[in-house]
């Protein structure tokens, strides 16, 4: 166990390297002077500004110098400073990491607690019609932009909060932990968690489906029929965690729904999460944040897909030695 | 020795193309549903002069916020503009990124995808390398740091969906091509002193067309949903060009109370166009190659 999971790790440094210098090449692709472009909007220019603003993000130093302090950067988790607010990146990142995380974290608890009922209900009741509503339920969670669920939800709640208060109700906009006040926090975050874990359910859901089928036709779900073990258990003991194991991939590769998804449905719900620093970064030319901000989604996706495999591998021995 | 004849009226006719169009239908009805909404919405982009009375960015502040009627079929937004001619524009917007990005994301996968399995050894690897850290960035953070680079508007949202779908295609591509390498087509092909560029485009490219068409279906329906984000986020299509995500944007969000009808309509238009490209896909998956069924 301890080889494979060594051998991952491993896997994963090049891929991580290789990214950083895309990053690092694709942010010197900026057609012209990034420090012009940003000083040209702010009205004249004065050309010790100029030169303050590129010692500053470092473009008056050699390229190969650059790539050198931006992978030392990368390691040391030192990534500069905003280039819009003047304020260290990692403190930035800092504050609105906690709420991102737990919007994901939700969220993919959402997702779980829809897609494998639903998909193993769907097995079990192959062709008839609860099948084809949850096939349908599914379908419908890819082709649903999380971002108009999102507007949806916000609607509706404010048709029924005025329906029964008589006045409309929105989910609060300020931030507090959940251990502070677990209500409060769950009443904002629920929402966004809802719109992002259908849409993340959705493969998921058909995942478990598929899987399940398969499995309820193999010889040991006939043997535990045969010697009399109840339908339930067989579901949920032989069937359910033997099908458990794609369903755990598709988890993986579809993380990067999640992060996509909380992007956008930060913006609707108005929270200030990483989603929504992205998206400020990149309308504000923030270029020191958008490439902190890129590499850490690209840092988290990585380390989500060694963990899957992780645990791929704890979960069905025979990955470790296949590999 | 008698030597067996079939008369000519009993040979086996190939079933005319109507047939077998009605066949794929009947063997698919949700694929054929999701052709169906494909047509609908091609239509609805080639004729929209045709099928709408208003202009889709002029404003009218006569008719702010009407509510669906006789006169707007589906209301009008802020602006009055007709939700119903610009919900139609849009599927012209929808569409061209859709199909551009797709086509050419696809198309570039598909040379380097063939390319990698035809030279093999370093090259591939290098290609996989590279692959495999473009697949690195989740497809909206990398469309986003293109955005960054490149800028918002059409054009640039289109290069943003465009490079992220390049590697996608460039994977499926590649293990099809991997088994066509080795058929004896191929070897024929090497003994009769071809060039590379003959086997890549004559012998190998039509080989693996099936899950490049499959691919590119799929990329549209992405390509759509991913437009529509970029410019629900403001760094899309921009105002006033008629786009689904720009819709949903702003005013959606501050009436959705008082005029709910300008944040649904886009949405279920957003909804209907990715449904039908991913129906129509799966189907023409199962279709074409039963052996990519997931």
């Amino acid at each position: 166990m301890l080889r494979y999971v060594l051998n991952r790790v491993l896997l994963m440094i090049p891929t991580l390297f290789g990214a950083a210098v895309l990053v690092f090449v694709l942010m010197r692709l900026i057609p012209g002077d990034i420090c012009v472009l940003r000083l040209a909007s702010g009205g004249g220019m004065d050309q010790q500004v100029l030169a303050n603003c590129r010692q500053e993000i470092g473009t008056d130093q050699p390229m190969l110098v650059q790539f050198l302090q931006f992978m030392k950067g990368l390691l040391t988790l030192d990534f500069g400073k905003s280039m819009w607010t003047g304020r260290p990146i990692i403190d930035e990142i800092g504050l609105r990491f906690q709420l991102s995380l737990q919007v994901a974290i939700m969220a993919t608890i959402t997702a779980i607690l829809i897609a494998i009922p639903l998909g193993t209900i769907s097995a079990v009741k192959q062709n008839t019609w609860i099948d084809y509503v949850v096939r349908g339920f599914s379908i419908a969670g890819v082709a649903m932009p999380s971002f108009w669920l999102g507007i949806l939800i916000i609607l509706g709640i404010l048709i029924t909060s005025k329906a029964l208060f008589g006045s409309p109700w929105m989910p609060p906009i300020r931030y507090v932990p959940l251990w502070v006040d677990p209500f409060y926090n769950l009443s904002m975050l629920i929402w966004p968690a809802l719109a992002t874990g259908y849409r993340y359910s959705a493969v998921a859901t058909r995942m478990t489906r598929s899987a399940m089928l398969e499995v309820l036709r193999e010889d040991y779900v006939r043997t535990a029929r045969a010697k009399g073990v109840y339908h339930k258990l067989i579901v949920r003991r032989h069937a359910l965690r033997n099908a458990l194991l794609p369903v755990v991939t598709i988890l993986g590769i579809e993380f990067a729904f999640l992060m996509g998804g909380l992007v956008v449905t930060e913006q609707v719900f108005n929270l200030n999460g990483l989603g929504k620093l992205f998206v400020e970064s990149v309308s504000n030319q923030d270029y020191n944040m958008t490439q902190a901000l890129v590499m850490l989604v690209v840092a988290i996706f990585a380390l989500t897909n060694l963990f899957i495999d992780i645990l791929y591998g704890w979960l069905d021995p025979r990955i470790r030695y296949n590999r | 020795m008698a030597t067996i004849s079939r008369p000519a009226d009993q040979a086996p006719s190939r079933p005319s193309r109507l047939a077998q169009l009605w066949q794929f239908c009947a063997e698919n009805p949700l694929g054929a549903a999701g052709g169906f909404v494909v047509i609908v919405m091609i239509a609805m982009a080639v004729l929209a002069d045709a099928v709408t009375v208003y202009d889709p960015t002029r404003n009218n502040f006569g008719a702010m916020l009407e509510a669906p009627s006789r006169e707007y079929w589906l209301g009008t937004d802020q602006f009055g503009r007709d939700l119903y001619t610009r919900i139609v524009y849009g599927a012209r917007t929808a569409l061209s990124v859709g199909f551009i990005s797709a086509f050419v994301g696809g198309t570039l996968g598909l040379i380097l995808g063939v390319a990698s399995a035809h030279f093999g050894g370093r090259f591939d690897l290098i290609m996989q390398g590279i692959m495999d850290v473009l697949m690195a960035f989740p497809l909206i953070i990398l469309a986003l740091a293109m955005v960054s680079i490149f800028g918002t508007g059409t054009q640039n949202v289109i290069l943003a969906i465009t490079i992220p779908f390049i590697p996608r295609c460039a994977r499926v591509v590649r293990s099809s091509a991997l088994a066509v390498r080795e058929t004896p087509y191929i070897d024929a092909a090497r003994a009769c002193g071809f060039g590379h560029a003959r086997i890549v485009m004559r012998h190998m490219v039509p080989n693996v067309f099936a899950p490049y068409l499959v691919v590119m279906t799929a990329a549209v329906g992405q390509a759509i949903l991913l437009e529509a984000s970029l410019s629900f986020l403001g760094l899309g299509v921009q105002e006033p060009v008629p786009a689904w995500g720009l819709m949903l944007r702003g005013g959606a969000q501050d009436y959705a109370e008082s005029a709910p009808w300008v944040a649904i309509f886009p949405g279920i238009a957003i909804s209907l166009a990715v449904f039908g490209f991913n129906l129509f896909g799966d189907a023409l998956r199962d279709w074409l190659d039963p052996k990519l069924k997931v």
